[in-house]
């Protein structure tokens, strides 16, 4: 057997010497035009993955460029859409004369905006805080300790947080009018304080910290409490830091809750205020969207490889 | 005997901190968790008990009537062409949403641009719904960007408000919304896979498109499994913009469950919706159990 195959092999190799200097063209040849395949392959899936970048971001885009229009630009282009005119949208993506006049008008004469804005981060800052004070240690007792019936309330905190506000709507609706919290900012910050989607994502990054540093700081005389504040909170970090970037982005954003449970506009946060300006008042509608998303866009920045590490901790399954 | 001692000490104490690991640290336990439980109980558990109980009896009297709540809800035509709606929608926008993200996320696992791409498509999910809102409105009008686009070559223009076609008002937004972070739970995914298995296959002889499918394809199961049920959720979320794009009562193609909630509860039907708020419930709950169960035996 051994003989025969490497009789073959001397055979081959024998051939190959042969007709080598043929071969070796037109394999480079084929080596050649294989490259040249898979370079233009590579080209086209990049030109497709920066056009599919360049789609997403269009409406940002769209935006900016719109807030920076003068007002006579934008009746021109927006025309057709405002009126019942035969005629198509014709929105360039670069103001013909960029003007900061909408935002002028923004920052001084609109005293209302400045009213929902702080409203909105009320909201935000509210929230979060509650989050932090409550949800930290809730998510610590999960990570740390092991007691009977920790495996049935993990299992009812995750359902919990998988809910859609349909389902929780009537029972939130129920309990702020026994608190009698309905119209008021608190009534949107207290059920957020106690959702359960950060207490996941925070007990994510503490599951993360290992054991025998724990057990280690209490041989050492360390008390739960400094364990939790000295180890837990510090090493537990990059959760929390998720569950914070992921908040933020959530009630800043917040639409069914405020639109359900507060009637008095003055309460009103950016996001139920911002949709009702219209395109008559387009330049001032285009700055208020831009300067809107400014602070979500900003966190993001900043927060972005937390947003990733939170993202994927939400993906990882108990 | 003062070293026995010693020793016999130290066993004590070893036996003590042994019986201290093994007992549940109540206070502890309590202490850090009773805030946000006691929360918890207050604004979601106890009234969602009261919920449950309102499902199965009159709205006025508070009698028990029994399934009558949940006969109304099941035959209320809004009710069932929201939650054929809201299936619909996720019928097709889940594959969709799943399918491209996977393309985009493999792709990028390779490309240089990685880190750059990788921002932009997550921006969406910065973005509040509704700052995007007037760009929605420019982009579906009758007379708008999309159809400005569309119509020189040859198509007819679409009105996405009034006709079927809003339906796709909410795939592009989902869509957009969503592909970054399904991307990026993709790439966890992709990059958690061995470089090794890969390498090792490519030795042997396997093609890019053998990798793929009989590596890599295999490997992300479970990533499969979390990327739908955290799409599903998000899909509800996708009445943001169809509120705001379309207000309260839009067409008929795009009317979804939190339309009817929202309706409902300016109209006081508590009875009605706590039926179904409670079915809805429990929809949900079935469904991540069945792809769990699903899950888990191909794991095994």
């Amino acid at each position: 057997m051994e003989n025969s195959r490497e009789r073959r092999e001397q055979e081959k190799r024998k051939k190959q010497k042969l007709s080598g200097n043929r071969q070796d063209g037109i394999r480079q040849k084929a080596c050649r035009r294989a490259q040249l395949k898979r370079k233009t392959r590579n080209l086209v899936i990049t030109g497709i993955l920066f056009l599919t970048a360049l789609m997403i971001s269009m409406p940002l885009i769209l935006l900016v460029s719109g807030s920076l229009k003068g007002t006579d630009e934008l009746k021109s282009a927006l025309g057709p859409v405002l009126s019942d005119m035969d005629a198509m949208v014709e929105f360039g993506l670069f103001p013909k004369y960029p003007t900061l006049k909408h935002w002028i008008e923004l920052l001084f004469d609109k005293p209302e905006y400045y009213v929902v804005f702080i409203n909105s981060l009320k909201i935000v800052a509210g929230t979060l805080l509650g989050q932090m004070l409550v949800g930290v240690p809730s998510a610590w007792a999960f990570a740390r300790f092991s007691f009977p019936g920790r495996r049935l309330l993990f299992i009812v905190y995750i359902s919990l947080m998988m809910m859609p506000f349909s389902v929780t709507m009537l029972s939130n609706y129920l309990v702020l009018k026994d608190l009698s919290l309905l119209d008021n900012l608190f009534g949107i910050i207290l059920p957020g304080v106690f959702s359960t989607f950060p207490v996941f994502i925070m007990y994510r990054g503490f599951c993360g910290i290992p054991r025998e540093l724990l057990e280690a700081a209490k041989v050492d005389g360390a008390g739960e409490f400094q364990v939790f504040f000295r180890i837990g909170i510090p090493l537990g970090s990059a959760g929390i830091g998720s569950a914070l970037v992921l908040g933020f982005l959530e009630y800043f954003s917040l639409i069914e809750q405020p639109l359900a449970f507060l009637k008095n506009r003055s309460l009103w946060p950016l996001s139920l205020y911002l949709p009702q300006i219209g395109l008559s008042d387009a330049g001032f509608a285009f700055a208020a969207s831009v300067m809107g998303l400014i602070p979500a866009v900003f966190v993001f920045l900043l927060g972005q490889d937390y947003l990733e590490k939170g993202i994927i901790a939400t993906g990882m399954k108990e | 005997m003062k070293e026995l001692m010693k020793s016999l000490i130290g066993f004590r104490s070893i036996l003590r901190n042994k019986r201290k690991l093994n007992r549940t640290p109540w206070k502890e336990v309590f202490l850090f968790l009773f805030p946000g439980f006691a929360g918890v109980c207050l604004f979601v558990l106890v009234p969602f008990g009261d919920v449950i109980r309102r499902s199965f009896s009159t709205a006025v009297t508070g009698e028990w009537s029994g399934l009558y709540n949940y006969r109304v809800v099941l035959n209320n035509q809004a009710f069932l062409l929201a939650a054929k709606n809201t299936l619909r929608f996720m019928g097709v926008c889940l594959p969709l949403l799943i399918a491209f993200s996977l393309f985009l996320a493999y792709e990028l696992s390779k490309s240089r641009y990685m880190k750059l791409l990788k921002s932009l498509y997550l921006l969406p999910m910065a973005i509040p719904a509704a700052a995007v809102v007037l760009v929605w409105k420019l982009l579906f009008d009758r007379q708008g960007i999309l159809n400005a686009i569309w119509e020189p070559f040859g198509g007819t223009a679409v009105d996405y408000m009034g006709t079927n076609a809003a339906f796709w008002v909410l795939v592009i937004s989902y869509v957009w919304k969503n592909l970054g972070y399904t991307v990026i739970l993709w790439l966890a995914g992709i990059m958690g896979i061995s470089q090794g298995i890969i390498d090792a296959a490519r030795v042997d002889g396997a093609g890019e498109q053998i990798c793929f499918f009989r590596i890599i394809l295999p490997n992300l199961k479970p990533t499969l499994y979390t990327i739908t049920v955290l799409s599903f959720l998000n899909s509800f979320k996708v009445f943001r913009e169809a509120y705001l794009v379309a207000g309260a009562y839009p067409h008929e193609s795009m009317y979804l469950l939190q339309h009817l909630f929202n309706n409902w509860f300016l109209n006081l039907d508590m009875d009605k919706m706590a039926a179904a708020a409670v079915l809805t419930a429990g929809v949900m709950l079935v469904f991540i159990l069945i792809l769990q169960a699903l899950w888990d035996r191909k794991d095994a």
